[in-house]
Protein backbone atom coordinates (compact mmCIF):
# COMPACT_ATOMS: atom_id res chain seq x y z
CA UNK A 1 0.00 0.00 0.00
CA UNK A 2 1.32 3.71 -1.15
CA UNK A 3 0.16 7.31 -0.14
CA UNK A 4 2.10 8.72 -2.58
CA UNK A 5 3.09 12.22 -2.77
CA UNK A 6 0.70 13.08 -5.47
CA UNK A 7 -2.20 11.59 -3.71
CA UNK A 8 -2.38 14.83 -1.15
CA UNK A 9 -1.75 17.66 -3.70
CA UNK A 10 -4.79 19.37 -3.91
CA UNK A 11 -6.58 19.12 -7.61
CA UNK A 12 -7.83 22.64 -8.77
CA UNK A 13 -7.86 23.90 -11.95
CA UNK A 14 -9.99 21.23 -13.74
CA UNK A 15 -13.12 21.94 -11.83
CA UNK A 16 -13.04 17.97 -10.97
CA UNK A 17 -14.38 17.34 -7.31
CA UNK A 18 -11.31 16.30 -5.41
CA UNK A 19 -12.78 12.53 -4.88
CA UNK A 20 -13.17 12.04 -8.74
CA UNK A 21 -9.71 14.06 -9.63
CA UNK A 22 -7.99 11.25 -7.23
CA UNK A 23 -9.37 8.26 -9.31
CA UNK A 24 -8.87 10.45 -12.45
CA UNK A 25 -5.49 10.52 -10.90
CA UNK A 26 -5.17 6.65 -10.68
CA UNK A 27 -6.23 5.87 -14.18
CA UNK A 28 -3.76 5.30 -16.67
CA UNK A 29 -4.09 7.26 -20.44
CA UNK A 30 -5.39 5.38 -22.84
CA UNK A 31 -6.68 2.97 -20.26
CA UNK A 32 -9.89 1.41 -20.75
CA UNK A 33 -11.88 2.17 -17.61
CA UNK A 34 -16.26 1.24 -16.56
CA UNK A 35 -17.81 3.36 -14.21
CA UNK A 36 -20.33 1.55 -12.10
CA UNK A 37 -23.49 4.22 -11.21
CA UNK A 38 -21.52 7.43 -13.53
CA UNK A 39 -24.16 9.46 -12.29
CA UNK A 40 -24.39 12.05 -15.41
CA UNK A 41 -20.94 11.12 -16.75
CA UNK A 42 -18.55 14.25 -14.97
CA UNK A 43 -15.71 11.56 -14.66
CA UNK A 44 -16.52 9.70 -17.60
CA UNK A 45 -16.03 13.19 -20.04
CA UNK A 46 -13.00 13.79 -17.84
CA UNK A 47 -11.14 10.72 -18.79
CA UNK A 48 -12.25 10.71 -22.30
CA UNK A 49 -10.76 14.14 -22.64
CA UNK A 50 -8.23 14.36 -20.23
CA UNK A 51 -6.71 10.95 -19.95
CA UNK A 52 -7.70 9.43 -23.66
CA UNK A 53 -9.90 6.94 -21.79
CA UNK A 54 -12.10 4.45 -23.37
CA UNK A 55 -14.80 4.37 -21.06
CA UNK A 56 -18.00 3.00 -20.00
CA UNK A 57 -20.80 3.99 -17.82
CA UNK A 58 -23.61 2.01 -16.48
CA UNK A 59 -26.10 4.31 -14.68
CA UNK A 60 -30.06 3.45 -14.00
CA UNK A 61 -31.45 7.31 -13.34
CA UNK A 62 -32.87 8.20 -16.25
CA UNK A 63 -31.90 12.09 -15.62
CA UNK A 64 -28.21 11.14 -15.53
CA UNK A 65 -28.73 8.85 -18.31
CA UNK A 66 -29.79 12.10 -20.36
CA UNK A 67 -27.03 14.00 -19.09
CA UNK A 68 -24.32 11.22 -20.24
CA UNK A 69 -25.60 11.45 -23.20
CA UNK A 70 -25.77 15.16 -23.65
CA UNK A 71 -22.00 14.39 -22.64
CA UNK A 72 -21.21 12.01 -25.82
CA UNK A 73 -20.57 9.31 -22.98
CA UNK A 74 -20.81 5.89 -23.52
CA UNK A 75 -23.66 5.04 -20.53
CA UNK A 76 -25.58 1.71 -20.44
CA UNK A 77 -29.05 2.37 -18.69
CA UNK A 78 -28.81 -0.85 -16.62
CA UNK A 79 -29.05 -1.38 -12.67
CA UNK A 80 -25.65 -2.25 -11.59
CA UNK A 81 -26.41 -5.07 -9.88
CA UNK A 82 -28.06 -7.38 -12.58
CA UNK A 83 -25.62 -5.06 -15.32
CA UNK A 84 -22.56 -5.96 -14.46
CA UNK A 85 -23.10 -9.78 -14.87
CA UNK A 86 -25.25 -9.14 -18.07
CA UNK A 87 -23.10 -6.84 -20.06
CA UNK A 88 -19.39 -7.49 -19.35
CA UNK A 89 -16.78 -10.18 -19.97
CA UNK A 90 -14.02 -10.86 -18.21
CA UNK A 91 -10.88 -9.31 -18.34
CA UNK A 92 -12.16 -6.96 -20.10
CA UNK A 93 -11.07 -3.44 -18.65
CA UNK A 94 -8.18 -2.18 -16.79
CA UNK A 95 -9.87 -0.55 -14.12
CA UNK A 96 -13.91 -0.79 -12.82
CA UNK A 97 -14.78 2.34 -10.77
CA UNK A 98 -17.57 2.54 -8.76
CA UNK A 99 -17.94 6.00 -7.02
CA UNK A 100 -20.51 6.21 -3.69
CA UNK A 101 -22.25 3.58 -4.81
CA UNK A 102 -20.65 0.50 -2.46
CA UNK A 103 -22.60 1.29 0.49
CA UNK A 104 -26.05 1.02 -1.19
CA UNK A 105 -25.77 -1.79 -2.76
CA UNK A 106 -27.08 -5.22 -2.35
CA UNK A 107 -24.01 -7.16 -2.05
CA UNK A 108 -20.86 -5.00 -1.65
CA UNK A 109 -18.61 -8.58 -1.62
CA UNK A 110 -20.15 -9.83 -4.31
CA UNK A 111 -19.80 -6.59 -6.19
CA UNK A 112 -16.40 -5.86 -5.70
CA UNK A 113 -15.41 -9.82 -6.71
CA UNK A 114 -17.53 -8.94 -10.11
CA UNK A 115 -15.53 -5.77 -10.28
CA UNK A 116 -12.36 -7.71 -10.33
CA UNK A 117 -14.02 -10.70 -12.84
CA UNK A 118 -14.37 -7.85 -15.16
CA UNK A 119 -10.91 -5.23 -14.88
CA UNK A 120 -7.71 -5.81 -13.60
CA UNK A 121 -7.99 -3.34 -11.62
CA UNK A 122 -11.02 -1.49 -9.00
CA UNK A 123 -11.67 1.66 -7.26
CA UNK A 124 -13.81 2.19 -4.94
CA UNK A 125 -14.89 5.43 -3.02
CA UNK A 126 -17.26 5.11 0.19
CA UNK A 127 -18.20 6.93 3.46
CA UNK A 128 -16.41 6.44 6.21
CA UNK A 129 -18.54 4.90 9.18
CA UNK A 130 -15.70 5.54 11.70
CA UNK A 131 -15.18 9.15 11.21
CA UNK A 132 -15.10 10.77 14.76
CA UNK A 133 -18.34 12.75 13.85
CA UNK A 134 -20.22 9.26 13.16
CA UNK A 135 -18.39 7.49 16.42
CA UNK A 136 -19.88 10.85 18.75
CA UNK A 137 -23.36 10.49 17.17
CA UNK A 138 -23.44 6.85 17.91
CA UNK A 139 -21.08 6.33 20.69
CA UNK A 140 -21.98 9.42 23.31
CA UNK A 141 -25.58 10.76 22.26
CA UNK A 142 -26.25 7.11 20.98
CA UNK A 143 -28.31 7.94 17.60
CA UNK A 144 -27.46 6.46 14.15
CA UNK A 145 -25.10 9.01 12.56
CA UNK A 146 -26.34 11.70 10.33
CA UNK A 147 -23.77 13.86 8.78
CA UNK A 148 -23.44 15.44 5.53
CA UNK A 149 -21.91 12.45 4.30
CA UNK A 150 -24.81 10.69 5.70
CA UNK A 151 -28.04 12.80 5.48
CA UNK A 152 -30.57 10.10 5.76
CA UNK A 153 -32.24 8.77 8.79
CA UNK A 154 -32.05 5.54 9.31
CA UNK A 155 -35.48 4.57 8.15
CA UNK A 156 -35.08 6.29 4.91
CA UNK A 157 -31.59 5.49 3.99
CA UNK A 158 -30.60 4.25 1.09
CA UNK A 159 -26.99 3.31 2.35
CA UNK A 160 -27.58 -0.44 3.12
CA UNK A 161 -24.22 -1.36 3.79
CA UNK A 162 -22.43 1.43 5.54
CA UNK A 163 -18.64 0.42 6.48
CA UNK A 164 -15.64 1.68 7.90
CA UNK A 165 -11.63 1.85 6.36
CA UNK A 166 -10.84 -0.87 8.73
CA UNK A 167 -14.04 -3.12 7.61
CA UNK A 168 -13.18 -2.77 4.06
CA UNK A 169 -9.77 -3.88 4.59
CA UNK A 170 -10.55 -6.91 6.36
CA UNK A 171 -13.13 -7.94 3.81
CA UNK A 172 -10.44 -7.02 1.13
CA UNK A 173 -8.01 -9.42 2.99
CA UNK A 174 -10.59 -12.22 3.13
CA UNK A 175 -11.08 -12.17 -0.37
CA UNK A 176 -7.63 -11.98 -0.98
CA UNK A 177 -7.77 -8.45 -2.43
CA UNK A 178 -4.83 -6.29 -2.50
CA UNK A 179 -4.78 -2.77 -1.77
CA UNK A 180 -2.66 -0.90 -3.96
CA UNK A 181 -3.75 2.41 -3.23
CA UNK A 182 -5.68 4.46 -0.26
CA UNK A 183 -6.94 8.09 0.56
CA UNK A 184 -9.22 9.82 2.27
CA UNK A 185 -10.75 12.94 1.76
CA UNK A 186 -12.92 15.40 4.22
CA UNK A 187 -17.01 15.73 3.63
CA UNK A 188 -16.16 19.01 0.74
CA UNK A 189 -13.97 16.12 -0.75
CA UNK A 190 -11.06 17.72 -0.33
CA UNK A 191 -7.89 16.38 0.17
CA UNK A 192 -7.08 15.64 3.38
CA UNK A 193 -4.46 17.19 5.49
CA UNK A 194 -1.62 15.20 7.01
CA UNK A 195 -3.21 14.12 10.45
CA UNK A 196 -6.02 12.72 8.48
CA UNK A 197 -3.74 10.67 6.20
CA UNK A 198 -2.19 9.66 9.95
CA UNK A 199 -5.84 8.36 11.25
CA UNK A 200 -7.40 7.71 8.04
CA UNK A 201 -10.23 5.71 9.56
CA UNK A 202 -11.09 8.65 12.47
CA UNK A 203 -10.31 11.44 10.27
CA UNK A 204 -11.17 10.75 6.87
CA UNK A 205 -15.02 10.74 6.03
CA UNK A 206 -14.61 9.66 2.26
CA UNK A 207 -12.62 6.69 1.59
CA UNK A 208 -10.99 6.11 -2.08
CA UNK A 209 -9.34 2.70 -2.80
CA UNK A 210 -7.91 1.72 -5.59
CA UNK A 211 -7.37 -2.77 -5.43
CA UNK A 212 -6.66 -5.54 -7.31
CA UNK A 213 -6.36 -9.40 -7.12
CA UNK A 214 -3.36 -10.78 -4.96
CA UNK B 1 -56.97 17.11 -42.84
CA UNK B 2 -54.59 19.44 -41.33
CA UNK B 3 -56.13 22.76 -41.21
CA UNK B 4 -52.78 24.43 -40.34
CA UNK B 5 -49.49 23.11 -40.71
CA UNK B 6 -47.43 22.99 -37.39
CA UNK B 7 -44.32 25.01 -37.08
CA UNK B 8 -42.25 22.01 -36.40
CA UNK B 9 -43.80 19.89 -38.98
CA UNK B 10 -41.91 19.69 -42.64
CA UNK B 11 -45.28 21.11 -44.29
CA UNK B 12 -46.07 20.01 -47.63
CA UNK B 13 -43.86 17.06 -48.93
CA UNK B 14 -43.70 15.46 -52.33
CA UNK B 15 -42.55 11.94 -53.26
CA UNK B 16 -40.61 11.42 -55.61
CA UNK B 17 -39.13 8.40 -57.79
CA UNK B 18 -35.85 7.67 -59.10
CA UNK B 19 -35.09 5.48 -61.65
CA UNK B 20 -31.96 2.95 -61.76
CA UNK B 21 -31.05 0.44 -65.06
CA UNK B 22 -27.95 -0.29 -63.35
CA UNK B 23 -28.74 -4.30 -62.41
CA UNK B 24 -28.87 -5.48 -59.05
CA UNK B 25 -28.12 -8.90 -58.30
CA UNK B 26 -30.13 -9.79 -55.26
CA UNK B 27 -29.19 -12.56 -52.18
CA UNK B 28 -31.57 -15.04 -53.55
CA UNK B 29 -29.78 -15.11 -57.17
CA UNK B 30 -31.88 -13.50 -59.28
CA UNK B 31 -31.30 -10.15 -60.94
CA UNK B 32 -33.48 -7.06 -61.48
CA UNK B 33 -32.52 -5.35 -64.37
CA UNK B 34 -33.78 -2.15 -63.44
CA UNK B 35 -35.93 -0.90 -60.62
CA UNK B 36 -37.28 2.32 -59.24
CA UNK B 37 -37.30 3.87 -55.65
CA UNK B 38 -39.89 6.04 -54.22
CA UNK B 39 -38.39 8.67 -51.93
CA UNK B 40 -39.18 11.57 -49.65
CA UNK B 41 -36.67 13.90 -48.56
CA UNK B 42 -36.88 16.94 -45.85
CA UNK B 43 -34.51 19.95 -44.58
CA UNK B 44 -31.24 20.95 -47.14
CA UNK B 45 -28.57 18.99 -48.00
CA UNK B 46 -25.37 21.47 -47.13
CA UNK B 47 -22.58 22.05 -48.81
CA UNK B 48 -20.16 19.24 -48.12
CA UNK B 49 -22.89 16.80 -48.43
CA UNK B 50 -21.90 16.10 -44.69
CA UNK B 51 -25.43 16.26 -43.20
CA UNK B 52 -27.70 13.53 -44.83
CA UNK B 53 -29.73 11.06 -42.40
CA UNK B 54 -31.13 8.10 -43.77
CA UNK B 55 -34.25 6.90 -41.94
CA UNK B 56 -35.23 3.48 -42.30
CA UNK B 57 -38.53 2.08 -42.73
CA UNK B 58 -40.06 -0.81 -40.70
CA UNK B 59 -42.83 -3.68 -41.88
CA UNK B 60 -45.74 -1.43 -42.63
CA UNK B 61 -43.65 2.02 -43.31
CA UNK B 62 -43.06 3.64 -46.55
CA UNK B 63 -40.68 6.72 -47.51
CA UNK B 64 -43.70 8.92 -46.29
CA UNK B 65 -42.12 9.73 -42.46
CA UNK B 66 -42.53 12.90 -42.23
CA UNK B 67 -45.14 15.94 -43.48
CA UNK B 68 -47.87 15.71 -45.31
CA UNK B 69 -48.49 15.09 -48.85
CA UNK B 70 -51.26 16.87 -49.59
CA UNK B 71 -53.57 18.97 -47.54
CA UNK B 72 -56.23 16.76 -47.81
CA UNK B 73 -53.95 13.85 -46.05
CA UNK B 74 -55.61 13.14 -42.90
CA UNK B 75 -52.56 12.00 -40.76
CA UNK B 76 -48.79 13.58 -40.92
CA UNK B 77 -45.88 10.60 -42.06
CA UNK B 78 -45.48 8.07 -39.69
CA UNK B 79 -42.25 9.61 -37.85
CA UNK B 80 -43.56 13.05 -38.16
CA UNK B 81 -43.21 13.13 -34.29
CA UNK B 82 -39.23 12.98 -34.66
CA UNK B 83 -38.85 14.55 -37.51
CA UNK B 84 -39.27 18.20 -38.47
CA UNK B 85 -37.65 21.57 -37.68
CA UNK B 86 -36.78 21.51 -34.00
CA UNK B 87 -37.64 18.02 -33.56
CA UNK B 88 -35.26 15.19 -32.30
CA UNK B 89 -34.35 14.62 -36.09
CA UNK B 90 -33.91 18.70 -36.52
CA UNK B 91 -34.73 19.17 -40.75
CA UNK B 92 -32.74 22.97 -40.10
CA UNK B 93 -29.40 20.88 -39.45
CA UNK B 94 -29.75 17.93 -41.21
CA UNK B 95 -30.79 16.57 -44.48
CA UNK B 96 -33.08 13.42 -44.43
CA UNK B 97 -34.07 11.18 -46.74
CA UNK B 98 -36.69 8.27 -46.62
CA UNK B 99 -36.95 5.59 -49.40
CA UNK B 100 -39.39 3.14 -49.94
CA UNK B 101 -37.89 -0.11 -49.76
CA UNK B 102 -37.57 -2.32 -52.93
CA UNK B 103 -40.63 -4.93 -52.53
CA UNK B 104 -42.96 -2.19 -50.81
CA UNK B 105 -45.96 -1.22 -52.19
CA UNK B 106 -45.30 2.61 -52.23
CA UNK B 107 -44.15 3.24 -55.69
CA UNK B 108 -40.72 1.46 -55.10
CA UNK B 109 -40.51 -1.76 -57.65
CA UNK B 110 -42.58 -4.23 -55.76
CA UNK B 111 -45.03 -6.87 -56.37
CA UNK B 112 -47.60 -4.49 -57.04
CA UNK B 113 -46.07 -3.05 -60.24
CA UNK B 114 -45.63 -3.56 -63.45
CA UNK B 115 -42.86 -6.45 -64.37
CA UNK B 116 -41.23 -4.96 -68.05
CA UNK B 117 -40.11 -8.61 -69.35
CA UNK B 118 -44.08 -9.99 -68.93
CA UNK B 119 -45.93 -6.40 -69.26
CA UNK B 120 -48.17 -7.62 -66.20
CA UNK B 121 -47.95 -7.22 -61.83
CA UNK B 122 -44.95 -9.11 -60.37
CA UNK B 123 -47.87 -10.34 -57.76
CA UNK B 124 -45.87 -13.31 -56.48
CA UNK B 125 -43.15 -13.30 -58.61
CA UNK B 126 -41.39 -10.49 -57.31
CA UNK B 127 -38.07 -11.69 -55.92
CA UNK B 128 -37.52 -12.02 -51.91
CA UNK B 129 -35.58 -9.60 -50.90
CA UNK B 130 -33.28 -9.57 -47.95
CA UNK B 131 -32.01 -6.87 -45.55
CA UNK B 132 -28.94 -6.87 -47.09
CA UNK B 133 -30.66 -6.19 -50.83
CA UNK B 134 -31.77 -3.28 -49.13
CA UNK B 135 -28.66 -1.44 -47.78
CA UNK B 136 -27.00 -2.05 -51.42
CA UNK B 137 -29.93 -0.14 -53.00
CA UNK B 138 -30.15 2.70 -50.42
CA UNK B 139 -26.19 2.75 -50.77
CA UNK B 140 -26.56 3.43 -54.41
CA UNK B 141 -29.43 5.40 -53.77
CA UNK B 142 -27.35 7.24 -51.54
CA UNK B 143 -24.32 8.18 -53.91
CA UNK B 144 -26.59 9.13 -56.77
CA UNK B 145 -28.01 12.09 -54.70
CA UNK B 146 -23.93 13.60 -54.79
CA UNK B 147 -23.64 11.77 -50.90
CA UNK B 148 -20.35 9.84 -49.78
CA UNK B 149 -21.50 9.01 -46.79
CA UNK B 150 -24.62 9.06 -44.38
CA UNK B 151 -24.10 10.95 -41.48
CA UNK B 152 -26.83 8.95 -39.25
CA UNK B 153 -28.40 6.29 -40.26
CA UNK B 154 -32.33 5.65 -37.91
CA UNK B 155 -34.53 3.35 -37.36
CA UNK B 156 -36.87 1.45 -35.24
CA UNK B 157 -38.01 -2.41 -35.63
CA UNK B 158 -37.23 -3.48 -39.01
CA UNK B 159 -35.51 -0.26 -39.48
CA UNK B 160 -33.00 -0.49 -36.90
CA UNK B 161 -32.43 -3.87 -38.30
CA UNK B 162 -31.26 -2.24 -41.71
CA UNK B 163 -29.10 -0.02 -39.57
CA UNK B 164 -27.04 -2.91 -38.31
CA UNK B 165 -26.86 -4.49 -41.98
CA UNK B 166 -25.72 -0.74 -42.86
CA UNK B 167 -22.81 -0.83 -40.01
CA UNK B 168 -22.04 -4.14 -41.40
CA UNK B 169 -22.17 -3.77 -45.09
CA UNK B 170 -20.43 -0.40 -44.96
CA UNK B 171 -18.91 0.30 -42.18
CA UNK B 172 -16.81 3.08 -43.40
CA UNK B 173 -20.05 5.19 -45.03
CA UNK B 174 -21.88 5.61 -41.75
CA UNK B 175 -20.95 7.93 -38.97
CA UNK B 176 -23.79 7.60 -36.27
CA UNK B 177 -26.35 3.90 -36.18
CA UNK B 178 -29.02 4.64 -34.17
CA UNK B 179 -31.09 1.19 -33.82
CA UNK B 180 -34.42 1.58 -31.77
CA UNK B 181 -36.62 -1.77 -30.66
CA UNK B 182 -34.60 -3.92 -32.87
CA UNK B 183 -33.15 -7.38 -32.47
CA UNK B 184 -30.53 -9.16 -33.97
CA UNK B 185 -32.06 -11.89 -35.65
CA UNK B 186 -35.73 -13.30 -35.18
CA UNK B 187 -36.19 -15.93 -32.35
CA UNK B 188 -39.09 -18.86 -33.20
CA UNK B 189 -41.41 -17.06 -31.98
CA UNK B 190 -41.32 -13.83 -33.92
CA UNK B 191 -41.17 -16.24 -37.21
CA UNK B 192 -44.39 -18.10 -35.81
CA UNK B 193 -46.18 -14.75 -35.89
CA UNK B 194 -45.23 -14.36 -39.32
CA UNK B 195 -46.21 -17.36 -40.47
CA UNK B 196 -49.58 -16.86 -39.03
CA UNK B 197 -50.06 -13.98 -40.66
CA UNK B 198 -48.78 -15.12 -44.58
CA UNK B 199 -50.96 -17.99 -43.85
CA UNK B 200 -54.37 -16.31 -43.35
CA UNK B 201 -53.24 -14.07 -46.30
CA UNK B 202 -52.48 -16.98 -48.41
CA UNK B 203 -55.37 -18.87 -47.25
CA UNK B 204 -57.66 -16.01 -48.61
CA UNK B 205 -59.68 -17.64 -51.39
CA UNK B 206 -59.27 -14.04 -53.06
CA UNK B 207 -55.12 -14.22 -52.71
CA UNK B 208 -55.88 -16.38 -56.26
CA UNK B 209 -51.74 -17.96 -55.51
CA UNK B 210 -50.86 -14.01 -54.95
CA UNK B 211 -52.52 -12.94 -58.73
CA UNK B 212 -55.12 -11.11 -57.08
CA UNK B 213 -53.93 -7.80 -59.11
CA UNK B 214 -54.96 -9.79 -62.30
CA UNK B 215 -57.89 -10.91 -61.21
CA UNK B 216 -58.91 -7.37 -59.76
CA UNK B 217 -59.84 -8.39 -56.46
CA UNK B 218 -57.49 -8.23 -52.87
CA UNK B 219 -57.34 -10.96 -50.22
CA UNK B 220 -59.00 -8.53 -48.01
CA UNK B 221 -59.59 -11.00 -45.10
CA UNK B 222 -56.68 -12.72 -45.04
CA UNK B 223 -55.02 -9.19 -45.13
CA UNK B 224 -56.85 -7.70 -42.45
CA UNK B 225 -56.52 -10.63 -39.93
CA UNK B 226 -52.68 -10.97 -40.43
CA UNK B 227 -52.82 -7.49 -39.51
CA UNK B 228 -54.85 -7.62 -36.36
CA UNK B 229 -52.20 -10.31 -35.36
CA UNK B 230 -49.46 -7.76 -36.08
CA UNK B 231 -51.39 -5.26 -33.77
CA UNK B 232 -51.58 -7.99 -30.89
CA UNK B 233 -47.69 -7.74 -30.85
CA UNK B 234 -47.55 -4.37 -31.42
CA UNK B 235 -49.59 -3.64 -27.91
CA UNK B 236 -48.50 -4.52 -24.44
CA UNK B 237 -50.88 -6.40 -22.38
CA UNK B 238 -50.98 -3.33 -20.22
CA UNK B 239 -51.56 -0.78 -22.97
CA UNK B 240 -54.52 -2.94 -24.20
CA UNK B 241 -55.82 -2.73 -20.72
CA UNK B 242 -55.50 0.37 -20.27
CA UNK B 243 -56.50 1.59 -23.80
CA UNK B 244 -59.42 -0.77 -23.76
CA UNK B 245 -59.92 -2.77 -20.52
CA UNK B 246 -63.20 -5.11 -21.02
CA UNK B 247 -65.18 -1.94 -22.04
CA UNK B 248 -68.30 -2.98 -24.33
CA UNK B 249 -68.80 -1.21 -27.62
CA UNK B 250 -72.72 -0.95 -26.91
CA UNK B 251 -72.58 -1.52 -22.86
CA UNK B 252 -73.94 -4.78 -23.01
CA UNK B 253 -73.17 -8.47 -23.94
CA UNK B 254 -74.69 -9.38 -27.62
CA UNK B 255 -74.14 -13.27 -27.08
CA UNK B 256 -73.36 -13.42 -30.88
CA UNK B 257 -70.13 -13.27 -32.28
CA UNK B 258 -69.65 -9.81 -33.78
CA UNK B 259 -68.09 -7.61 -31.77
CA UNK B 260 -68.90 -7.15 -28.13
CA UNK B 261 -65.63 -5.57 -27.01
CA UNK B 262 -64.27 -2.75 -27.95
CA UNK B 263 -60.63 -4.42 -28.49
CA UNK B 264 -62.38 -5.91 -31.32
CA UNK B 265 -63.75 -2.97 -32.83
CA UNK B 266 -59.97 -1.74 -32.91
CA UNK B 267 -58.46 -4.84 -33.84
CA UNK B 268 -61.32 -4.94 -37.04
CA UNK B 269 -60.78 -1.25 -37.94
CA UNK B 270 -57.26 -1.53 -37.86
CA UNK B 271 -57.07 -4.49 -40.09
CA UNK B 272 -59.33 -3.11 -42.25
CA UNK B 273 -57.62 0.46 -42.77
CA UNK B 274 -54.42 -1.31 -43.66
CA UNK B 275 -56.30 -3.40 -46.43
CA UNK B 276 -57.00 -0.05 -47.66
CA UNK B 277 -53.02 1.12 -47.90
CA UNK B 278 -51.22 -1.61 -48.20
CA UNK B 279 -50.85 -4.89 -50.35
CA UNK B 280 -50.89 -8.47 -49.11
CA UNK B 281 -47.38 -9.96 -51.54
CA UNK B 282 -45.51 -7.10 -50.07
CA UNK B 283 -46.62 -8.03 -46.91
CA UNK B 284 -45.63 -11.64 -47.39
CA UNK B 285 -42.54 -10.39 -48.69
CA UNK B 286 -41.64 -8.41 -45.98
CA UNK B 287 -42.12 -11.21 -43.05
CA UNK B 288 -39.76 -13.45 -44.93
CA UNK B 289 -37.20 -10.32 -44.89
CA UNK B 290 -37.61 -10.49 -41.40
CA UNK B 291 -37.22 -13.83 -40.84
CA UNK B 292 -34.00 -14.21 -43.01
CA UNK B 293 -32.31 -11.18 -41.24
CA UNK B 294 -29.40 -12.76 -39.22
CA UNK B 295 -26.41 -10.58 -40.12
CA UNK B 296 -24.24 -12.25 -37.94
CA UNK B 297 -24.55 -15.71 -39.42
CA UNK B 298 -21.84 -14.95 -42.39
CA UNK B 299 -19.55 -14.06 -39.18
CA UNK B 300 -19.52 -17.69 -37.73
CA UNK B 301 -22.87 -16.30 -35.56
CA UNK B 302 -20.42 -13.91 -34.04
CA UNK B 303 -22.01 -10.24 -33.70
CA UNK B 304 -19.58 -8.70 -32.17
CA UNK B 305 -17.17 -9.65 -35.18
CA UNK B 306 -19.57 -8.82 -37.50
CA UNK B 307 -19.67 -5.38 -36.33
CA UNK B 308 -16.24 -5.02 -35.43
CA UNK B 309 -15.52 -3.12 -38.54
CA UNK B 310 -17.34 -0.02 -38.34
CA UNK B 311 -15.77 2.77 -36.57
CA UNK B 312 -20.10 4.19 -36.21
CA UNK B 313 -21.20 5.27 -32.85
CA UNK B 314 -24.03 3.72 -31.86
CA UNK B 315 -27.19 4.62 -30.06
CA UNK B 316 -29.40 1.63 -29.16
CA UNK B 317 -32.81 2.27 -27.51
CA UNK B 318 -35.67 -0.94 -26.05
CA UNK B 319 -38.91 -0.01 -24.35
CA UNK B 320 -39.20 -1.95 -21.34
CA UNK B 321 -42.79 -3.08 -22.73
CA UNK B 322 -41.69 -4.71 -25.90
CA UNK B 323 -42.40 -8.00 -26.27
CA UNK B 324 -41.90 -8.44 -29.60
CA UNK B 325 -38.48 -6.94 -29.63
CA UNK B 326 -38.13 -6.81 -26.02
CA UNK B 327 -35.30 -5.34 -24.62
CA UNK B 328 -32.76 -8.56 -24.08
CA UNK B 329 -33.18 -8.51 -27.74
CA UNK B 330 -31.33 -4.72 -28.01
CA UNK B 331 -28.87 -6.44 -25.11
CA UNK B 332 -27.39 -8.72 -27.20
CA UNK B 333 -26.69 -6.00 -29.81
CA UNK B 334 -25.32 -4.20 -26.79
CA UNK B 335 -23.17 -6.50 -25.37
CA UNK B 336 -21.73 -7.51 -29.21
CA UNK B 337 -21.09 -3.88 -29.49
CA UNK B 338 -18.96 -4.18 -26.19
CA UNK B 339 -17.50 -6.88 -27.26
CA UNK B 340 -16.26 -5.09 -30.25
CA UNK B 341 -15.37 -1.72 -28.16
CA UNK B 342 -17.61 0.14 -29.93
CA UNK B 343 -18.82 3.42 -29.18
CA UNK B 344 -22.45 3.58 -27.87
CA UNK B 345 -25.14 4.33 -25.31
CA UNK B 346 -27.41 1.77 -24.73
CA UNK B 347 -31.25 3.24 -23.23
CA UNK B 348 -34.11 1.24 -22.02
CA UNK B 349 -36.89 3.69 -22.10
CA UNK B 350 -39.71 2.87 -19.70
CA UNK B 351 -43.18 2.79 -21.53
CA UNK B 352 -45.96 0.64 -21.48
CA UNK B 353 -47.12 0.82 -25.18
CA UNK B 354 -45.19 -2.27 -26.60
CA UNK B 355 -43.54 -2.55 -29.90
CA UNK B 356 -45.38 0.48 -30.85
CA UNK B 357 -43.52 3.21 -28.32
CA UNK B 358 -40.61 3.68 -30.77
CA UNK B 359 -43.16 5.85 -33.05
CA UNK B 360 -44.67 7.25 -29.75
CA UNK B 361 -43.28 10.96 -28.25
CA UNK B 362 -42.51 9.42 -24.97
CA UNK B 363 -40.22 12.51 -22.32
CA UNK B 364 -37.76 10.41 -21.89
CA UNK B 365 -37.34 8.38 -25.04
CA UNK B 366 -37.18 11.96 -27.00
CA UNK B 367 -35.03 13.93 -24.42
CA UNK B 368 -32.02 11.59 -24.81
CA UNK B 369 -32.93 11.21 -29.51
CA UNK B 370 -32.98 14.96 -29.32
CA UNK B 371 -29.95 15.54 -27.10
CA UNK B 372 -27.96 12.50 -28.77
CA UNK B 373 -28.85 13.85 -32.44
CA UNK B 374 -27.78 17.51 -30.84
CA UNK B 375 -24.01 15.76 -30.40
CA UNK B 376 -23.95 14.47 -34.38
CA UNK B 377 -24.74 17.93 -35.21
CA UNK B 378 -22.31 19.49 -33.45
CA UNK B 379 -20.21 17.07 -35.34
CA UNK B 380 -21.22 19.19 -38.68
CA UNK B 381 -18.61 21.76 -40.15
CA UNK B 382 -19.70 25.42 -39.12
CA UNK B 383 -20.93 23.76 -35.63
CA UNK B 384 -19.74 25.01 -32.38
CA UNK B 385 -17.82 21.91 -31.07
Amino acid sequence: MSESKADLVMNGGDGLRADLAIIADWIKTDSKVLDLGCGDGTLLAYLRDKRNVLGYGLEISPFDVEDCVDKNINVIQADLNDGLKAYFTDNSFDCVIMSQTLQATEKPDELIEEMLRVGSEGIVTFPNMAHWRARLQLGLMGIMPVTKNLPNQWFNTPNVHLCTLNDFEVLCNKHRIEILQRTVVDHSHRKGSWLMNLFPNLLGEIAIYRFCRE
Amino acid sequence: MPETIADDSVGIVETQTAHFSEALILECGKTLDAYDIAFETYGELNADASNAILICHALSGDQHAAGYNSMDDKKAGWWDSAIGPGKAIDTNQFFVVCINNLGGCKGSSGPNTINPETGKYWGPDFPIVTVKDWTLCQYRFMLSLGIKHWCAVVGGSLGGMQVLQWTIDYPDLIKHAIVIAAAPKLSAQNIAFNEVARQSIMSDPDFCDGHYLEKNTVPRRGLMLARMLGHITYLSDDAMRDKFGRELREGKLNFGFDVDFQVESYLRYQGRSFVDRFDANTYLLMTKTLDYFDPASAYNDDLALALKQTDARFLVISFTSDWRFAPERSQEIVKSLLQAEKQLSYIEIDANQGHDAFLIPIPHYMNVFTSHMKTIANELPGMPS
